[in-house]
């Protein structure tokens, strides 16, 4: 934050104005242009930090979701904006990351809660609202208050079956949904070191669940091969001169830095947990609900949509057929691509599972899978409350996709190592 | 001297956005002042929107404003007549709502322990400093930029008036 304010030191509590080099917006980009057009700017000030997604409603499932793609689309042209993924491309916080349009050392804002995200990649990213995008937009800047740094030392090794969506699900039901407000979350540890890329993102983007500004870690091996091998794949012209300044850029954390909160988790410790509706801090460990049946199953979003997932729910289901409905969204077309190469896509749809386009999918209750009054949902995303993918009384259990896999196999609540067939 | 006289009203830790402004009214009631102004804290304190005045500032403790981002819940106080809310700590998304519609947020937990309803305190914003009960109460000063986005009376209208001067 110090560099990007151009000061030498800040401190928490600090109020200071920065730039961020990446500015993100999704399917409210129409919205965020309208309020933009009430201010005298007939220009962005810096088109080449924008990054616009078509992500929410994808292909668009209305007229309506149409007519806002296509607006979203003038302004781009308009505004000569280069960093804008298409229908398709897949969800704004996965595609930025494959697409090498922030890593480490970075700063982005986003019009999205979820914008905790990039701390994985050991990124600053936070969330803002819709005014203060159309602010950056205009003048480039935008004031922050410096938070204080919650730090979670994470050592050991999960047991099978854990993951690190179990992690995040017991950390927000310990701390609470408040937890972390306004704090900086950062992960450390030697635990931290066993944990795939696609599963630490798990950890950074449901950190907006606990209130948190941000959450980070610092890049380590683990990251600049996942950079290495995903920027040759999508920036082949550029990918070596990318990775190096990505390299020049990585910030690690201050020796002797102040914590304002410090946590010990032992991975060996977790088990699997669920959280139940109608809260995202309503938490059950998985053993206590594991007779409650559900209607349908929901893997995918920013959170739990990535390759990992996908291969973790097609092992499950592989040879079995599923009793329940099960949709299955991959986060980005690279998801979709890597997962059908590895013949994960056929291993769901032989057991009965739904494939749908890269995007939101029902996440937020728009298409592709909201619920019917009364029905129960076990879904990978990340919030569960009420209303969230449809009508108000259908119920929202979030669990790990290898255990919405298990529960439409056996037609209830179910960790994957119970499976008799 | 840029000292300001306020009347205090007093409230506990965990103030949620719904019983700030009730999520029943959030689609019905967006921009019209008067009605803003009659459901503020409706759920936690019936007795505020009939008697508060304009210029007086709710003093309150940890976590003010926590749960949904409607605007509404900053839009009404400052519809209400608020001058100002004083809290021991702020739910994040209720800051930056708050100082972006242009009502001032003031993080002061030494003060919120010593003042009870009906309390005069008075504000310094050039000192960054409260005054109580013959005691001065220092709190983090806002930057000269995000002091003019309160007193613009939020970012669009701040940015409005700048490009204007230009
Ligand atoms: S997948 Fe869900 S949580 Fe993630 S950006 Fe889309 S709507 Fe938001």
């Amino acid at each position: 934050m110090a560099r990007a304010s151009q000061r030498n030191r800040v401190k928490p509590g600090d109020i200071v104005v920065i730039e961020p080099e990446i500015v993100l917006s999704h399917d409210n980009s129409a919205a965020i242009a309208a309020i933009f057009q009430q201010l005298p700017h007939d220009r962005v000030k810096y088109p080449e930090r924008l990054a616009i997604t078509l992500d929410h409603a994808v292909p668009p499932p209305t007229a309506k979701h149409a007519r806002n793609h296509a607006r979203i689309r003038e302004f781009v042209r308009q505004q000569g904006i280069a960093n804008f993924f298409e229908v398709g491309r897949g969800i704004c916080h996965q595609v930025l990351c494959e697409e090498g349009i922030i890593g480490p050392g970075m700063t982005l804002l986003g019009a999205d809660s979820h914008s905790t995200h990039y701390g994985w990649l050991g990124a600053f990213s936070a969330g803002i609202g819709r005014s203060e995008v159309a602010a950056i937009w205009a003048t480039g800047q935008l004031w922050l208050r410096v938070p204080e740094t919650m730090r979670i030392e994470l050592t050991g090794k999960f047991e099978t079956g854990v993951t690190t969506k179990d992690l995040t699900i017991s950390m927000i039901g310990r701390l609470s949904s408040d937890g972390a407000t306004y704090m900086a979350v950062e992960f450390d540890g030697d635990g931290v070191a066993g944990l795939s890329p696609d599963s630490r993102a798990v950890l950074t983007n449901m950190m907006a669940e606990m209130g948190a500004k941000n959450a980070c870690m610092a890049p380590d091996e683990v990251t600049w091969r996942w950079l290495s091998e995903t920027l040759r794949r999508t920036r082949p012209e550029d990918h070596v001169d990318r990775l190096g300044f990505f390299r020049g850029r990585a910030l690690f954390p201050d020796s002797g830095a102040d914590y304002a909160l410090h946590h010990h988790i032992d991975l060996s410790e977790i088990e699997p947990m669920v959280s139940c509706p109608h809260n995202v801090d309503n938490v059950q460990p998985l053993s206590a609900v594991a007779t409650r049946a559900v209607d349908v199953g929901f893997i995918g979003t920013c959170t739990n949509g990535r390759l990992e997932d996908l291969a973790a729910a097609a092992k499950i289901v592989r040879g079995r057929r599923l009793r329940r409905r099960l949709i299955v969204i991959p986060a980005s077309s690279m998801a979709l691509r890597d997962a059908a190469d590895a013949g994960y896509i056929a291993d769901l749809i032989e057991a009965g599972a739904t494939i749908g386009s890269p995007g939101c999918g029902p996440c937020m209750g728009v298409h592709q899978g909201v619920l019917a009054p009364g029905e129960v949902c076990v879904s990978s995303a990340n919030r569960n409350f009420r209303g969230r993918m449809g009508e108000p009384d259908a119920e929202i259990y979030l669990a790990s996709p290898a255990v919405v896999a298990a529960s439409c196999v056996a037609g209830h609540l179910i960790h994957p190592a119970d499976l008799s067939i | 001297m840029t000292r300001t006289r306020h009347r205090v009203w007093k409230y506990g830790d965990n103030v949620n956005t719904d019983v700030i402004f009730p999520g029943k009214y959030t689609y019905t009631i967006e921009t019209d002042t008067a009605q803003l102004a009659r459901h503020a804290l409706e759920d936690l304190d019936p007795s505020f929107a009939s008697a508060a005045q304009r210029g007086d500032v709710i003093v309150a403790g940890r976590n003010w404003g926590n749960g949904s981002s409607r605007e509404q819940a900053v839009k009404c106080l400052i519809a209400a007549g608020v001058h100002a809310v004083i809290a021991s700590s702020f739910a994040r998304i209720y800051y930056r709502n708050a100082i972006n519609s242009g009502l001032l947020v003031i993080t002061c937990p030494e003060l919120v322990a010593q003042v009870e309803t009906g309390d005069e305190i008075e504000i310094d914003l050039d000192a960054a400093q409260m005054h109580y009960s013959g005691r001065a109460y220092s709190f983090p000063p806002l930057p000269e930029q995000v002091r003019e986005i309160v007193d613009a009376g939020g970012i669009i209208p701040y940015l409005r008036a700048k490009a204007r001067e230009q």
